[in-house]
């Protein structure tokens, strides 16, 4: 017998030879379980994400065995790591590139806030130039932290709707930050 | 190199075409960008762009006490924090004239070594990867586990360290810190042998990396070129060795050196350092067994931070903690070097102190910043493949590049 | 330590360069000297190819600001004899309004990288220099962040208001 778990159905109505459920939910089940991270990694935080990566933490085990380095294809930005301003248009642009649904991570202080370096050169926080669903709080983060957060964009993922891309409020977000 | 085909003036396959690399390819590990002029896979020119995450340490150290810039420290080589940490601890105890107790040293001299290996671990393990072989990195990365839960019993965190105070450690290390250390000497090397095994005669990996950007010893010490790339290269630098810090002089170790300080001299280097290293700690367990249990610190109470409990409960303490962060202890207006064995290289710390509590000029001598410069002028007519292999053996870390 | 002294080191290099050199100290038994930029390249490549000094290795060039005094800018080197394990230190002090220094380039191709970042840092503008643009900071800054009149933090920020903090 193996041990690997399959996730369970969402609510619906059950019969005999049929399962109904919406399809909101069918479809949040799956891509929840299979996004694609770009891991977009400048510094100190992306070196604990490689171990999140490795043997020992595994995301694999949340469906994010592959990790896309064409934003074209990534569903989740994970920003990890310091972003200086010279940075700053690259990851906007990277962002761009990403095709819609897309969610964005920002992993560790310097990424939400800029952390320890209020300087001249750092971006006080990626949210300055791009929207983002969940911070993960550290300097580094644990990669129980950053599966954590992972976790909780597996979440939101499974709950939106559909067609939440679609809303007033989210384009209206997204005027803010200047994207169309 | 050989085989290159030689078009004539006007055949249009003679256009050169422009590869931007980074600052965001999966291949570079980091943030370098490299703007490469391509003839087929053939790399005619370079140029490097870098300062992606331009952080603005020595800014940012001149605006705080001394005690306050370790944490800074830790995210310049990000893989081997706790060299930095010391390194920069020893610079502010040599400026003020503190002596520290030989367990101290001992204690110091295991932990920087167990980040020498997690650094080399690393860079090998990525060595492997870019070369095509995934498994040797997934076996590393699991040692290098160990030592962040050593670590984690030392210190409480894991990649960004803050390990030790100016004058020793903030508390001693614990039985448990202990057994996790002899358990790591003990399964350690025989996975790095068979690490090495996987790879040392390995066909495809030696078809890749052997030959490839070679560096003669003039070359690399022309760019000023320190660690085990300077090494590699047959030049036998070592600061641990030269200028012996921390009571390395008493230890036995041996400096490896590489022959023409090719891709895979580099890689045979950093393994055997591994090898050292693991010497080294053996050692220093040896030699911590006649030493007093109790000490791991200096007796300096103006300049090392006591414990909670005692500021909350004893009025000498209370003053102490209140000198040393409102910085009212005089220190000696000067200047000093000082220099560790990274390990990338020597990573060296400028400091100017003009007897504030801030030093009036810090500057950090980063190996990376040094190391890398070449990598552009040394890419002229490398393959492509090759070169990023050869950026990989570079282990160039984007934090300590950018400062 | 080292196979030669510092009074052997200082007593060589003035008998080459008599009166162009000023000892400024030595402090932790590092020997510090202080020049003008007319002689520097030459001092420079002396230390290098003297076969009794051989100064091969470049530690590091970095530079200095006092913005009191009337020459504000300092440019350091830090060199290292690999054969004779001495290290050296030797400042130039440049005058306010002209910070220019030759470059070093022309005795070690690792002064590259070192001198532009000391420009990206400072102003100081090495003649000579085959690319002296910035190397950290994005390119179309026009203040130098490392002289000490330049605010740490981003003045531009909106978030930091005094009221958030009580002052
Ligand atoms: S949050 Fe901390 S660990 Fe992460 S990139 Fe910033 S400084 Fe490095």
């Amino acid at each position: 017998m193996s041990d690997i778990q399959i996730v369970g159905a969402p609510a619906g109505v059950e019969g005999a030879g049929f399962f109904a459920t919406s399809l909101d939910k069918a479809v949040g089940l799956a891509r929840a379980n299979s996004l694609w991270p770009l891991p977009f990694a400048t510094s100190c935080c992306g070196i604990e994400f490689m171990a999140t990566m490795a043997s020992h933490y595994d995301l694999s085990r949340f469906g994010a065995e592959r990790l896309s380095f064409s934003p074209r294809q990534a569903d989740l930005l994970m920003v990890m790591g310091t972003i200086a301003k010279k940075m700053g248009p690259v990851l906007r642009q990277v962002y761009l590139q990403m095709a819609e649904p897309r969610w964005v991570m920002a992993v560790g202080a310097c990424a939400s806030s800029g952390g320890i370096f209020d300087t001249y050169s750092v971006l006080q926080g990626i949210d300055e130039i791009i929207p983002v669903d969940v911070y993960v709080p550290g300097c580094p983060p644990r990669p129980e932290a950053i599966i954590d957060g992972f976790i909780n964009i597996q979440k939101l993922v499974k709950t939106e709707s559909l067609r939440r891309r679609n809303e007033p409020e989210y384009q209206k977000l997204l005027a803010s930050y200047g994207i169309q | 190199m050989q085989n290159h085909p030689v078009y004539s003036d006007n055949d249009p396959q003679n256009e050169l075409s422009t590869l931007n690399l980074g600052p965001t390819h999966p291949a570079t590990h980091g943030v370098f960008q490299n703007v490469l002029q391509l003839d087929g896979e053939r790399i005619v020119s370079g140029v490097s762009t870098i300062g992606y995450i331009h952080r603005a340490f020595e800014k940012i150290a001149e605006h705080r006490p001394f005690y306050q810039i370790t944490p800074l420290t830790d995210r310049l080589n990000y893989c081997s924090s706790p060299i930095n940490n010391m390194g920069w601890h020893m610079t502010v105890e040599k400026l003020l004239g503190i002596e520290t107790p030989k367990r101290v040293d001992y204690l110091r001299i295991i932990v920087m070594e167990l980040a020498r290996i997690s650094d080399h671990i690393i860079c090998n393990g990525v060595l492997g990867v870019d070369t095509g072989a995934f498994t040797g990195f997934l076996y590393m990365m699991e040692y290098r586990e160990a030592i962040y839960e050593i670590y984690e019993e030392v210190c409480g965190s894991r990649l960004t360290t803050n390990i030790g105070r100016i004058g020793g450690f903030e508390r001693n290390f614990n039985a448990i810190a202990f057994s996790k250390l002899r358990k790591f000497l003990k399964e350690f090397p025989p996975v790095l042998k068979e690490f090495e095994s996987l790879f040392n005669r390995n066909r495809i990996f030696v078809d890749r990396t052997k030959g490839v950007a070679e560096v003669t010893a003039e070359a690399a010490l022309s760019y000023s070129w320190s660690g085990p790339l300077l090494r590699a290269a047959g030049v036998d630098y070592d600061v641990r060795a030269m200028n012996p810090y921390s009571s390395y002089e008493d230890f036995d170790f041996e400096v490896p050196v590489g022959e023409n300080g090719d891709v895979y001299s580099r890689f045979l280097v950093r393994n055997e350092e591994m090898k050292q290293s693991l010497r080294l700690i053996e050692q220093a367990l040896v030699k911590l067994e006649k030493e007093p249990t109790d000490i791991f610190h200096a007796d300096v109470p103006e300049f090392y931070l006591p414990p909670k409990e005692e500021v909350y409960n004893n009025m000498e303490a209370l003053i102490y903690h209140f000198k040393i962060v409102m910085g009212e202890v005089p220190t000696p207006a000067t200047e000093v070097y000082h220099s560790v064995e990274g390990a990338n290289g020597e990573l060296g710390f400028y400091l100017v102190n003009d007897g504030g509590r801030a030093p009036y000029r810090l500057h950090f001598r980063r190996p990376s910043f040094i190391n890398y410069q070449m990598y552009a002028p040394m890419s002229r007519g490398m393959l492509l493949s090759d070169a990023i292999i050869n950026m990989s053996s570079l282990n160039v870390i984007a934090g300590e590049l950018d400062a | 330590m080292g196979k030669i002294t510092n009074e052997e080191l200082l007593k060589n290099i003035n008998t080459k360069f008599e009166g162009q050199l000023t000892l400024v100290g030595e402090p932790f038994g590092l020997l510090t000297l202080e020049t003008g930029r007319e002689q520097i390249i030459d001092i420079l490549t002396y230390l290098k190819t003297d076969l009794s000094l051989q100064f091969i290795y470049l530690t590091d060039i970095t530079a200095i600001h006092y913005p009191e005094q009337e020459k504000p800018i300092g440019v350091i080197y830090h060199l290292h004899s690999l054969i004779n394990n001495v290290r050296i230190r030797i400042k130039v002090f440049l005058p306010d309004g002209d910070f220019h220094i030759p470059t070093a380039t022309t005795v070690w191709d690792g002064a590259n990288w070192m001198e532009r970042e000391t420009y990206d840092y400072f102003g100081v503008i090495f003649d000579g220099h085959p690319d002296l643009r910035r190397i950290l900071n994005v390119d179309d800054m026009t203040a130098f962040p490392m002289r000490k009149e330049f605010p740490l933090e981003d003045p531009n920020r909106v978030d930091k208001k005094d009221y958030f903090f009580g002052r």
